[in-house]
């Protein structure tokens, strides 16, 4: 036989009441949502400093984007052949830092205006990835069934396509230009996000608060809206980040290839006529290597936040 | 008291009245098969989770289904609560059939889940956590005219979480595991339901918190009026706070009664089983039963708790005539004593008293040599299949 | 002698918001032959000390104070000697066992392995070690060569006892082995380990948080709160007539059916067990106990002596004041 029960006793908020600081009077549910995104955001930022590799590629990142903004403001009049008089492939001085090229245009001016057209092109073309991608994973993982079976054969199909073969026949049809580059990338890099975030959700949709919000009668859109893609979208995001680097390289090789506008200066552009200039049998080194040099920062610096991110996002996950 | 305390308003069925009906419920899992043998015919093994079982739950009863892994009681709940797909059978609320569209319904019958931790969603705060049923149902008014944060603040205050307002902004993460066990239970209160079902509502708690959520279902069931359908493994906690016990087994309810004619004069072998090992019922020499809780993909003729049923095995059944039907005949549940149903050929044919006293004496006769005396005495070098859950 | 002997234990985790104090000060022994049990709840320190039995703590992790086994002292140990002595000096049950099983690998295997990993045998013998084992803990020598997911919980927990068993340890650690378990197959497997133990004359130490699976595995008890032990004595005693409020609470938490007092009357502590980072001041159970008075606040009870061989770290013992205990209405 057991001793009598205790009398319960102490209250209950005693222990286990954590609360760091005090609290403002909050009433308002938007206040709220507010305070709590703006929490949230400062932890993802504190976090992310604390990355060597995650704040130089922001450095590097926002060095490039300053460029291009100056890009934008800045007179084209440096480009036009006829408006120039500088002389033919010299090498850096002074006036042109980074030489010239067989036209006498001044590279520097080249490669500052490409910077506009490569970043440019490396974001329209994610956002059409990411959104492409985003929304079949999506359907594909929530709705599960012959949505899926479908969906995933598509992809598959999407992954197998010889994206270089379809630039090509694009470009027969449309002609060579910037949205024949755009349109190329972003209808051949969605099937990698489209996998990602499917199985993402897939895991998100077994977990028991989205079983619990189907217990409150929740439907399908609230589902989706208020517990899938909130935590489908630190993936995207990282993802994103990645993509987006992979464009800029995809739009270099299809300049490169002569694909692109024969008038642009991208820096794949850059490159393609300094190769046919025949830049390095005369040593013009200063003609082809900058832009290659660029396209390899910019690139560098979107994988090294995508790695930051990445690491402050898995590890929150996990803990909490 | 504040505003927040508000009592419950008065609902229309009177105390004892039906509120929840199970007729004949089926619920089947089918394993998967590879492409080739789907396409030659070959299905999945029927694993037949929830076997038909009856159930009558009476407004302001706390009910308890208990019963071990894989008896379909977990499934039963959330059958009750339109998140599982079901084969066959009627749920009925206050005598109506469930509709296509549960989502009325559901405001009416809540769910507290097992584990607090992953029902909570890490990204939301305790207020949006909370307030998430109110918005899902379109409600931003209470029925006085309440903000949303009004209402929010009540169910906290109600689950026990005071002040309510020091918990808007926090996340689970900062949370106790019963402090988390009661966000969920306000965020089920939030709707003012009449019924929660509760799965294993203190299994992933603390013991020492344990009593506390126990007593706090109880005065909600006091002060609110509700009806409280609570799965468990654990037969002391029916004994606590249960008015009736359903037993499971393999899909079906094996006996149900008030708590104290099922855990004091059990009607069924298996329950007495049950009851012989809880820990406290005294040392180790008692009777246990054989092998692994059964597999639902592979259900034995007859009574379904033949094969490991003491009264059967000691030879008792075969002394008292029954050991034929039991093995061959399957039966539903009877009513042996008023209010109090077995689903055992035994408790049928002897009545309650001599039906209580076989099995008493069946369980004695299996069990096994006092410990020091033998060696392995249980067979646990049985080839039973793995455990289906 | 005394196969296990914890004097004057603190283990403090290393983590980023600093230092945890997991385990403040406690004395263990643990006899030849005899089960001790060790209850407590989360954050009582009561997995910390299974694993720095065997040093497997994480490496910033500060131990202070002398863990004996078998007369050596386990903090002094080499690298290579504490390699030796792990399993075969004492092995672990651990919780959540059933998943510390390779899932690519046969049962069979993995039994074997801790047997030829300390060159105890060669393959074959070691093959047929492994079937005497299995056979011991009641499977049949053909499970072997099953894997972990062709085995019902029950039966990879057996695994897991053979396992521990595997190396003729002189200690086994048990920590929570039978929580993820049903009633039944629970009932099972303790009356297993109570055999084995007595048949092979084990020593062990038994952790739960069930008391009343403690009451018939063990021989004596210890019951820990907040990092601490706060009673202890003969495992019949304890838990009939505890002398801690804690104990008392944790023993009304799995009532008896039958008794009338418990009935339609759940009995719970308010409040959670302390996080070992706030610990609160002078007995840390004070904010949740019924009968605490002023004192508790701010005097740390040591364990006084409250019967025939038993202690209780309360102040109301001290005093040989009753524990004034009362069915709440």
């Amino acid at each position: 036989m057991q001793s009598p029960p205790i009398t319960p006793g102490g209250d209950p908020n005693l222990t286990g009441d954590r609360m760091p600081e005090s609290l403002p009077e909050l009433r308002s549910p938007r206040r709220i949502r507010r305070a709590r995104r703006r929490r949230a955001h400062t932890t993802i930022w504190k976090e992310y400093r604390k990355s060597k590799m995650g704040m130089a590629g922001l450095l590097i990142l926002v060095f490039f984007v300053a460029v291009a903004i100056f890009a934008v403001f800045s007179s084209k009049d440096g480009l036009d052949p006829t408006k120039v008089f500088g002389p033919r492939l010299a090498p850096p001085s002074l006036k042109y830092p980074l030489g010239t090229d067989n036209f006498g245009v001044s590279v520097l001016t080249q490669v500052i205006q490409g910077s506009k057209i490569s970043l440019l092109v490396g974001l329209v073309a994610s956002v059409m990835t990411i959104t492409i991608g985003a929304l079949i994973g999506i359907v594909a993982g929530y709705r599960g069934g012959a949505y899926d079976t479908l969906l995933m054969r598509f992809t598959d199909f999407g992954l197998v396509v010889p994206w270089l073969a379809l630039a090509i026949i694009l470009a027969s049809i449309i002609g060579p230009s910037l949205v024949t580059i755009i349109l190329v990338i972003g209808l051949t890099s969605w099937p990698s996000t489209a996998r990602l975030v499917r199985s993402q959700v897939l895991s998100v949709r077994e977990r028991p608060y989205v079983e619990r919000a189907r217990a409150l009668g929740g439907g399908n859109w609230h589902m989706i809206g208020h517990h899938v893609l909130p935590n489908v979208m630190p993936v995207i995001l990282a993802n994103a980040v990645l993509v987006v680097a992979i464009a800029i390289l995809s739009e270099t090789a299809l300049s490169f290839l002569g694909l692109g506008d024969p008038f642009s200066f991208s820096w794949g552009g850059v490159i393609e006529s300094a190769f046919n200039g025949h830049a390095t049998t005369l040593g013009a080194w200063w003609w082809i290597a900058p832009p290659g040099i660029c396209i390899v920062l910019v690139v560098l610096s979107f994988t090294m936040i995508g790695f930051a991110l990445d690491e402050i996002i898995n590890p929150r996950l996990r803990e909490r | 008291m504040s505003a927040i305390d508000v009592p419950a308003p008065e609902t229309g069925l009177p105390k004892g009245a039906p509120i929840l009906e199970v007729e004949d419920l089926h619920v089947t899992f089918r394993g998967r098969v590879g492409l080739i043998a789907g396409l030659r015919g070959q299905k999945g093994t029927r694993s037949r989770a929830v076997d038909g079982v009856d159930l009558l739950v009476r407004k302001g009863e706390v009910l308890a289904i208990a019963g071990e892994s894989g008896c379909g009681k977990t499934t039963t709940a959330r059958a009750i609560m339109g998140l599982q797909e079901v084969e066959s059978g009627t749920i009925k609320y206050e005598g109506k059939p469930l509709p296509r569209n549960l989502k009325p319904y559901l405001r009416k019958v809540q769910m507290v889940f097992q584990d607090p931790t992953g029902t909570l969603n890490p990204r939301q705060t305790i207020y949006e956590i909370i307030a998430e049923g109110l918005r899902i149902h379109g409600i931003d008014r209470g029925p006085d005219g309440e903000p949303e944060e009004q209402l929010v603040a009540r169910a906290l205050s109600r689950a026990g979480l005071r002040p309510p307002d020091r918990f808007f902004l926090r996340y689970p993460h900062e949370l106790s595991g019963g402090q988390r066990q009661r966000v969920v239970i306000g965020g089920a209160l939030v709707l003012e339901p009449e019924v929660i079902v509760a799965d294993e509502p203190v299994s992933n708690l603390d013991a020492s918190v344990r009593g506390e959520i126990l007593q706090l279902l109880m005065k909600l069931r006091e002060d609110l009026d509700l009806t409280i359908v609570i799965v468990t493994h654990d037969l002391g906690l029916a004994w606590t706070v249960a008015d009736r016990v359903a037993v499971m087994y393999l899909g079906r309810i094996v006996e149900i009664g008030p708590a104290e004619e099922v855990l004091l004069r059990p009607l069924h072998p298996y329950t007495k089983a049950l009851l012989d090992v809880v820990p406290e019922a005294g040392g180790l020499d008692r009777p246990i039963l054989t092998g692994e809780p059964p597999d639902p993909t592979k259900i034995p003729p007859g009574c379904r708790f033949h094969p490991r049923c003491p009264v059967v095995v000691s030879g008792k059944a075969a002394e008292l005539g029954i050991e034929a039907a039991c093995k061959g005949e399957d039966l539903a549940l009877e009513e042996i004593q008023p209010g109090h149903f077995s689903a055992c050929h035994a408790s049928r044919q002897l009545g309650a008293e001599a039906a209580a006293a076989a099995i008493a004496a069946a369980g004695a006769a299996v069990a096994p040599e006092p410990v020091a005396e033998d060696g392995r005495t249980d067979d646990a070098a049985s080839d039973e299949p793995p455990d289906g859950t | 002698m005394s196969v296990l002997s914890l004097k004057d234990v603190h283990i403090t985790y290393h983590t980023a918001s600093g230092g945890v104090p997991a385990v403040r000060g406690v004395n263990l022994e643990v006899a030849k032959g005899e089960v001790l049990g060790l209850a407590g709840e989360s954050g009582c320190g009561k997995s910390t000390i299974a694993a720095a039995i065997l040093r497997l703590l994480p490496g910033t992790t500060k131990v202070e104070g002398s863990i004996t086994l078998d007369g050596e002292d386990v903090l002094a140990m080499k690298p290579g000697r504490l390699r030796a002595v792990r399993w075969t000096g004492a092995s672990i049950v651990f919780q959540g066992a059933m998943h510390a099983l390779n899932p690519v690998q046969r049962v069979g295997d993995q039994i074997g392995e801790a047997i030829t990993v300390h060159n105890q045998a060669g393959e074959r013998e070691a093959r047929v070690r492994v079937g005497a084992l299995l056979e011991q803990v009641g499977l049949p020598t053909r499970r072997a060569m099953d894997f972990p997911h062709e085995l019902s919980g029950g039966q990879k927990q057996r695994v897991m006892i053979a396992m521990a068993l595997a190396c003729n340890p002189s200690l086994v650690i048990a920590d929570e082995p039978t929580t993820a378990l049903d009633v039944m197959v629970q009932a099972q497997v303790l009356r297993l380990m109570k055999e084995l133990q007595r048949d092979l004359g084990l020593s062990m130490v038994f952790i739960t948080h069930d008391l009343s699976v403690l009451v018939e595995t063990s021989d004596r008890l210890a019951i820990m709160y907040a990092g601490k032990v706060v009673e202890e004595g003969s495992a019949a005693t304890v838990f009939h007539d505890p002398k801690h409020p804690y104990t008392a609470a944790l023993a009304a938490a799995f009532p008896e059916i039958g008794d009338r007092r418990f009935r339609g009357n759940p009995t719970g502590l308010g409040g959670d067990p302390p996080d070992p980072q706030e610990i609160p001041s002078g007995c840390p159970f004070h904010p949740r106990c019924s009968v605490a008075f002023a004192d508790c606040e701010r005097t740390v009870p040591e364990l006084y002596p409250a019967g025939e061989g038993r202690r209780a770290a309360c102040l109301l013992v001290e005093g040989a004041k009753t524990v004034a205990t009362g069915v709440s209405e």
